[in-house]
């Protein structure tokens, strides 16, 4: 085939080098800076073996978790919106958009709160199951009729999914007597006060969601031509489809165990990177990570800013951000390139 | 014809058509929804018999009863009805106009912008100017809203789809932008502020929401009502309503403005309560047929009962906790509107 022949160009490896150390300086930034500014020297010593000062201490149980998750949940958001963005050929497709991430958090909510499930496992477990459970209603709802799956049909159905697991999980906490905080937490999503054994419980499941996404990227780049065209170029789409769709549950799915529903990130970071890679999946799938992650980070700093000094949670940023993003595709409307 | 009856006026531009059928289904959801306002006055954390119900209503129970019926539970039914009214007739408004069965306040953004209005005032004006300026705050911020969301999806003339679309993105910023306001504020405005943003008319008043509320409805209800006509013709669609001789663009964006002061009004009292505009103006009709003329009056009636309806099971049923109605209204109304898009799944 024409696509493996192709060479890997200088520019593009410089160019991906380039990316990843700016994720680099992102989370130095990011473990660096906050309501207690920490001077980078410090930084470097806590990595060294820290000394237990006051510092050291925040960077170790606050700043460095926070930075992680962030870059974690970043890339595997960005990633699953790539995916879905393919599979369902629909341009404002995203873990958020199609109902994904409130299915988990509902699920996570109800288990915790009502259900009184604990333990790291279990509940990254029920994030899954919520997920699938909710995307697949989703996908089913969206294809149905006489044209199959239009992106307007499954924008709607995720909508409305997403109003109805949205609007019961703000009940549930409502009723519950929870506090305002912790609400929001699950409302908007956060990556604040969290711990590495959160993160940890989760990697697994991203990882494993990020190498099929991997796996799949060349098949990804001939389905993104079509359906029709993947088929007469001999591709098994139902199997294809199926897999990115066992991906994207994994990565959202475990997004939203770990900071909840972070919206726009999986309808912004795909574009961006279709824009400047262009429709090899190969490449487009890594640089999603990377950009994901990057953008988390970075959305998650300028969070401790903007109502200083409080801390607004991340999600609200990447709404902020990702909105006139979606406007302008939805305005343009058409499908995916 | 003897089936309808003619109300017409020259000389105000008043033109309906009743159906006799549309007179005899709105009677029979009048008495259902007193029926259902009596149950919902007995039924509470203290139980209050229907006989005690009906004797307080008119000022004879014991002082007990009376206090509670009086005080507590009649205006938050009040409420529920009024509300649920003004968004029942103002989702059957939109989706006249925009032709999309899945068009309501909720959908296109309309109540988010009102309920940002709303929680803005709670931030800035709560200390200074009085309660009764908050629907003025909910209808602004729900134009505000609208007119966004008319000039984003704007690209020779307004396609009903890329509204549907523009307006989940507006109302995904709107709300973040609350979400802003609220944290950075104090947190016992917090609290309130989202329960408000669910929709809930739990601690309703007489002089606070009722006095507030109800002239608005008392105005624009009416109004809505005699405009039935040209919400029949836009009904029909841009080129039969041109070659009509209707101002189409202009006929749409009046009734638009009726029916965002209808959302905006009610989601001052009582918050984002959501999928009511969507559901009761398509059972009515189904009950009536298409005609506006008809639509309206079973519409309202439907919402309140819808509402009330919700209300009572959401301060019942998980007691003591009360859970706020617009959860409720949203697990009906959410596979309600997976329902509709099955049913128009060829449309799209």
């Amino acid at each position: 085939m024409g696509m493996e022949s192709r060479q890997l160009r200088y520019y593009e490896i410089i160019r991906l080098i380039i990316s990843l150390i700016s994720v680099m300086l992102a989370v130095a930034a990011s473990i660096a800076f906050g309501v207690t500014d920490i001077p980078l020297s410090a930084v470097w010593e806590s990595f060294a073996g820290g000394n237990g000062s006051n510092d050291h201490l925040v960077i170790q149980t606050t700043r460095v978790p926070r930075a992680f998750i962030a870059a974690s949940a970043g890339a595997s958001l960005a990633v699953a919106g790539a995916l879905m963005q393919v599979i369902t050929s629909n341009p404002i497709a995203s873990p958020s958009t199609l109902g994904v991430n409130s299915g988990a958090v509902f699920f996570i909510v109800l288990a915790a709160g009502w259900l009184d499930l604990s333990g790291l496992q279990a509940l990254t477990w029920v994030a899954l199951l919520g997920a699938a459970i909710s995307g697949c209603i989703v996908f089913a709802l969206g294809s149905i009729g006489r044209d199959g799956m239009t992106p307007v049909k499954i924008t709607l159905a995720g909508a409305s999914m997403a109003a109805f697991f949205y609007s019961l999980t703000q009940g549930m906490m409502l009723s519950d007597g929870k506090m305002f905080d912790q609400v929001l937490v699950w409302l908007v999503g956060s990556v604040a006060g969290r711990d590495m054994n959160q993160l940890e419980a989760v990697w697994p499941y991203m990882g494993a969601g990020m190498l099929i996404a991997l796996f799949l990227s060349r098949k990804l780049s001939v389905l993104s031509m079509g359906d029709d065209i993947a088929r007469s170029l001999g591709q098994n789409i139902v199997y294809i489809k199926i897999s990115a769709a066992a991906a994207v549950i994994l990565l959202a799915g475990a997004s939203v165990a770990v900071a909840g529903p972070i919206a726009f990130i999986g309808i912004i970071i795909p574009h961006v990177v279709r824009f400047f890679v262009g429709t090899d999946y190969r490449w487009i799938v890594p640089y999603c990570a990377v950009l994901g992650a990057f953008l988390l980070i970075s959305a998650d700093l300028g969070s401790r800013y903007i109502a200083m000094p409080k801390e607004v949670p991340v999600g609200v940023m990447t709404a902020l951000l990702g909105v006139p993003f979606f406007i302008y595709i939805a305005r343009k409307g058409g499908r995916t390139s | 014809m003897s089936k309808l009856k003619t109300i017409r006026s020259g000389r105000f531009g008043v033109s309906l058509l009743l159906d006799k059928r549309t007179v005899r289904i709105s009677t029979l959801l009048f008495v259902l929804c007193a029926g259902l306002i009596v149950i919902s006055t007995a039924l509470g954390s203290r139980y209050i018999a229907p006989v005690s119900v009906v004797k307080a209503l008119v000022g004879m129970a014991d002082p007990a009863d009376q206090l509670i019926v009086e005080k507590l539970r009649l205006p938050r039914i009040i409420i529920g009805l009024l509300v649920g009214a003004s968004l029942a007739v103002s989702g059957a408004i939109l989706q006249g106009i925009i032709r999309n069965p899945l068009a309501s306040p909720d959908v296109a953004g309309i109540t988010e912008g009102a309920s940002f209005g709303a929680v803005l005032f709670i931030f800035v004006f709560m200390d200074t100017v009085s309660i009764h300026w908050m629907p003025i705050a909910a209808i602004l911020g729900a134009f505000a809203v609208t007119a966004l969301l008319y000039l984003l999806a704007w690209k020779k003339g307004v396609s009903p789809l890329r509204l549907v679309l523009i307006g989940i993105g507006i109302s995904a910023a709107v709300k973040s932008i609350s979400y802003m306001l609220i944290i950075s504020g104090p947190l016992q405005l917090a609290e309130r502020s989202l329960t408000f943003m669910t929709g809930s008319i739990y601690g309703a008043s007489w002089d606070k929401d009722v006095i507030t509320l109800l002239p608005w409805v008392a105005v624009l209800l009416p109004i809505a009502w005699l405009q039935a006509r040209k919400v029949n013709i836009q009904m029909l669609g841009d080129d039969v309503a041109g070659s009509a001789g209707a101002r189409v663009q202009k006929g749409r964006l009046l009734l638009l403005m009726l029916s965002v002061s209808l959302a905006g009004s009610a989601v001052a009292i009582g918050g984002a309560i959501s999928f009511i505009g969507l559901m009761a103006p398509h059972m009515a009709r189904k009950l009536t047929g298409p005609s506006f003329g008809n639509v309206l009056p079973v519409s309202a009636l439907l919402g309140a009962i819808i509402l009330v309806g919700a209300d009572l099971i959401a301060r019942t049923a998980f007691l003591p906790r009360d859970v706020p109605a617009g959860v409720f209204t949203a697990a009906i109304g959410a596979p309600f509107f997976m329902f509709l898009l099955y049913r128009s799944r060829d449309r799209f």
